[in-house]
């Protein structure tokens, strides 16, 4: 037997890890995927009041700390049968949409970007923001550090810090904003949607080349699964809040559910190899690692959003949806390419910066009704939230003074580790046959499988998303090492 | 990110310091900090040769093997000591390094990941894989090595508790904060190049720095006045909360008396309680300790049922008085 580890050793350094098992033949016999690391959340939020979640479970990732908020909040709300008042839920949406355009801007252009921007085959040197600064400019490298600034901006405005907000409590928001914060976000809101706009464009432009097409629309990452994500009361995309529609690889709708009832529809396979946990669809059953009709695993995110609703919420954004769907499913049946993830993640980001100026500009954004008091006695709450990376769902069980007996949460990049083990194993063994290892190809294209997902195991464990350099060992059946390979 | 790292634009050979940042149990929330520093990063990697940093720049465990003892300048180490693995970093790291600094709140005293000390090992694995809640075949959950079909497969073994840096290694700084607030790593950064340019002094070793000697309280914007309290209020019990009061005097739970100043007293400035991620202020060595007598200076009670009736308004004494230190208190958490 031989044996491939692939000890990921920056940023999922010794927090993620490739076993590849070969048969006598020299095939791809199995393939392991693990992360190997647990904090245990689930055990030591018990016994905290639930107002203290929010605060609490922001430490779960620190690269996503307003998505794990706003489900600690919503789920906080849901414990006392409270309804936020307009305005509180506003600013929620407000901030949660700001986090978007700064987070999905910093997935394609600094962490992706290197792969679309400058191609697949462009020297590894240049592979990196700084080379895409130099390829598109100056001006570009200074939009997309003005977008985050904004979004970041935003997020203190409300959310009072920059990084772990403290301002969702349950029933609401702590304090509203002023008028003159009010009027900064509205600056920063059209910047927004210009960076949108300018990003679309940008991404139209690199689909003329061949490379990128074959990234967006090739078959490598092709995984043929079930689709789950919020949908709003109009069937569009939304982030902050809606019912969980999943849709089966054909395009058929499998079910509609409220999040609540997510312990009907979705359970999560322990394995004892790796410390995260593989979500699957009950209704179809755990099959292993692997695609289909008859195979549980579903794909969450971007591509998984874009798959279930019928378009987006906002103009501009459904524009770009119609032009996507005509381009890569012109039936509008799911767009099962991986790589086309990029291009959603940038529809979206049109829908965040859309809805932030939407809400910006409601007259009862700076409303002080931000907060409502609950009246009833706390039992049982579910939040749940779409982050960047997937659905985001927090559970928490308390007793009659609203302190918790009980915790589950499923975290966004978690609901994908099936099919981004899959991802891996299929790179796998397309480069891997009958003992001749492709050993030029193999790492650049786990990274890329793995940099479409951007996998946030800050969330899932507690690495962040990005470029992967790795180390390859490759060894004889005794363990002794036959070759090294390196991405650096 | 990839950091590219450009010559000195002058060649007035200032020496240029190696830097390494490592995270072991963490959120990423400290990398993001020290990310966000932006163009500042970009100019201090003239005089600062980033040579480790998993979050955001290539390198490899074997490299720092592969180097001389001291041969960093200075290491920023952030997150807990959860697993053996992260252990083991820590030794590592130790030793190859001039200036070992915990960085954040994890490595400084153990952080919110640091409350799993209150309970066991068995607790964590049984909360995280609920068979209610989860699909497990067997009772088999992971925890350390594993007997694959194709022979063993290495995990991670979680330690019985989680350890703050210096309960492993010896370290020289601790950089408080959940995370440090950038403006304050700016200023770290800063004063570390100075000292060892020699050009500034060099802190004393085990100082905290990158924050002020005295109290959150002392950088709130909030009114103090009647300075007693009859009861804890909870947040989601309070009809108004007044914009300018002091939020202990309106009994809210607040850490601002025990907690180091620093962090500019975001919270409380944006209504919500200091929950004390700057952990303890100088000369304290346990922060619930401080809090409590804070407290009982405020409570405004002498009988006993009367005192017993206003700490029940605190329903988690361990989260309140120890949400950010348990594991580097006197208690060390620790049920094994």
């Amino acid at each position: 037997m031989t044996r491939i580890s692939i000890d990921p050793v920056t940023r999922l350094e010794g927090h993620g890890k490739i076993e590849i098992l070969l048969d006598e033949a020299g095939d791809v016999e199995h393939t392991y995927f693990q992360i190997p690391e647990l904090r245990g959340f689930e055990s030591f939020c018990v016994g905290r009041p639930v107002e203290d979640m929010p605060a609490l479970t922001n430490r779960i990732c620190g690269v996503c700390p307003e998505a794990h908020h706003m489900a600690a909040a919503k789920a906080a709300d849901a414990v006392y049968g409270v309804t936020v008042p307009r305005a509180g839920r506003m600013l929620r949406e407000l901030l949660y949409n700001a986090f978007y355009v700064t987070d999905h801007a910093t997935h394609f252009y600094v962490l992706s970007g290197p792969d679309l921007i400058m191609g697949p085959d462009a020297p590894k040197a240049e592979r990196n923001i700084l080379g895409v600064i130099k390829k598109v400019g100056a001006e570009v490298g200074g939009k997309v550090i003005d977008a985050r600034k904004a979004g970041h901006r935003v997020i203190e405005i409300i959310g009072g810090r920059r990084i772990h907000p403290c301002t969702g409590v349950p029933g609401g928001m702590t304090k509203a904003i002023s008028e003159e914060e009010r009027d900064e976000i509205k600056a920063l809101a059209d910047g927004m949607i210009e960076f949108g706009s300018f990003s679309l464009e940008l991404f139209d432009s690199m689909l003329a080349d061949e490379a990128i097409e074959e990234i967006v629309k090739g078959d490598l990452y092709t995984h043929r699964t079930y689709y789950s994500g919020l949908v709003d009361a109009a069937d569009k995309v939304t982030f902050y809040d809606g019912q969980i529609k999943v849709v089966a690889p054909d395009g058929e709708v499998f079910g509609q559910y409220d999040p609540k009832d997510y312990r009907d529809w979705i359970s999560e396979k322990v394995e004892p190899w790796t410390f995260l946990k593989f979500p699957y669809l009950k209704g179809v059953g755990w099959k292993g690692l692997v695609d289909g009709k008859d195979s549980g695993i579903y794909t969450v995110a971007p591509l998984g959003r874009l798959n279930v609703a019928s378009g987006m919420a906002t103009p501009r954004a459904q524009e770009a949806y119609e032009k996507y769907f005509a381009t890569l499913s012109p039936d509008g049946t799911p767009v099962h390419s991986r790589g086309a993830t990029h291009w959603a993640r940038l529809i979206e980001l049109m829908q965040a910066a859309e809805t932030v100026q939407q809400l910006v500009n409601d007259p009862e954004i700076t409303s002080r009704d931000v907060r409502a008091i609950p009246t009833e006695v706390p039992t049982e709450g579910v939040g749940t939230v779409e982050a960047p990376r997937g659905t985001l769902t927090h559970h928490y069980w308390t007793d009659e003074n609203g302190v918790i007996t009980r915790v589950n949460l499923i975290v966004g990049t978690t609901n994908n580790y099936g099919p981004i083990a899959m991802s891996v194993d299929k790179a796998a063994r397309s480069l891997i046959s009958k003992g001749t290892i492709v050993t030029e190809g193999l790492l650049d294209r786990i990274e890329m499988g793995f940099r479409a997902y951007d996998p946030c195991f800050g969330c899932a464990t507690h690495t962040m998303p990005g470029q992967m350099p790795m180390l390859v060992t490759i060894r004889d059946k005794d363990g002794n090492p036959l070759k090294e390979l390196r991405r650096d | 990110m990839t950091i590219q790292v450009a010559a000195p634009a002058e060649a007035e050979a200032k020496p240029r310091y190696k830097l390494a940042m490592y995270w072991a149990s963490a959120c990423g929330g400290c990398d993001v900090a020290v990310l966000n520093l932006g163009m500042k990063l970009i100019e201090f990697t003239e005089r600062w040769e980033p040579v480790f940093w998993p979050a955001a720049m290539d390198g490899k465990r074997a490299d720092v093997r592969a180097m001389d003892d001291g041969e960093i300048d200075v290491c920023l180490f952030d997150g807990g000591i959860r697993t053996d693995e992260d252990a083991e970093m820590a030794h590592l790291l130790r030793a190859k390094s001039k200036v070992l600094v915990a960085f954040g709140s994890c490595a400084s005293e153990g952080c919110i990941p640091g409350l799993a000390n209150q309970r066991s090992i068995e607790h964590v694995l049984a909360a995280a894989y609920d068979p209610e809640l989860n699909d497990v075949t067997d009772g088999q959950v992971p925890n350390g090595p594993w007997e694959s079909p194709y022979g063993e497969l290495h995990l991670p073994t979680l330690q019985v508790r989680l350890q703050t840096l210096a309960q492993v290694v010896d370290i020289d700084y601790s950089v408080p904060g959940c995370p440090p607030e950038t403006e304050r790593i700016a200023e770290v950064l800063g004063a570390v190049t100075a000292a060892l340019d020699g050009t500034g002094p060099l802190p004393p070793k085990g100082a905290v720095l990158g924050a002020g000697t005295s109290t959150v309280c002392d950088e709130c914007k909030r009114e103090r006045g009647v300075k007693s309290i009859k009861e804890f209020k909870r947040i989601q019990t309070l009809a108004e909360v007044d914009p300018d009061l002091c939020l202990l005097e309106q009994g809210l739970p607040c850490c601002g008396p025990a907690a180091r100043d620093g962090c500019g007293a975001k919270c409380p400035a944006a209504g919500a309680p200091c929950i004390g991620c700057y952990g303890a202020t100088q000369g304290v060595n346990d922060f619930g300790a401080r809090l409590l007598s804070a407290y009982a200076s405020v409570v405004d009670a002498s009988e006993p049922e009367e005192i017993e009736r206003i700490l029940a308004g605190l329903p988690d004494t361990v989260g309140q008085f120890y949400r950010f230190s348990l594991a580097a208190s006197l208690l060390h958490g620790g049920r094994s």
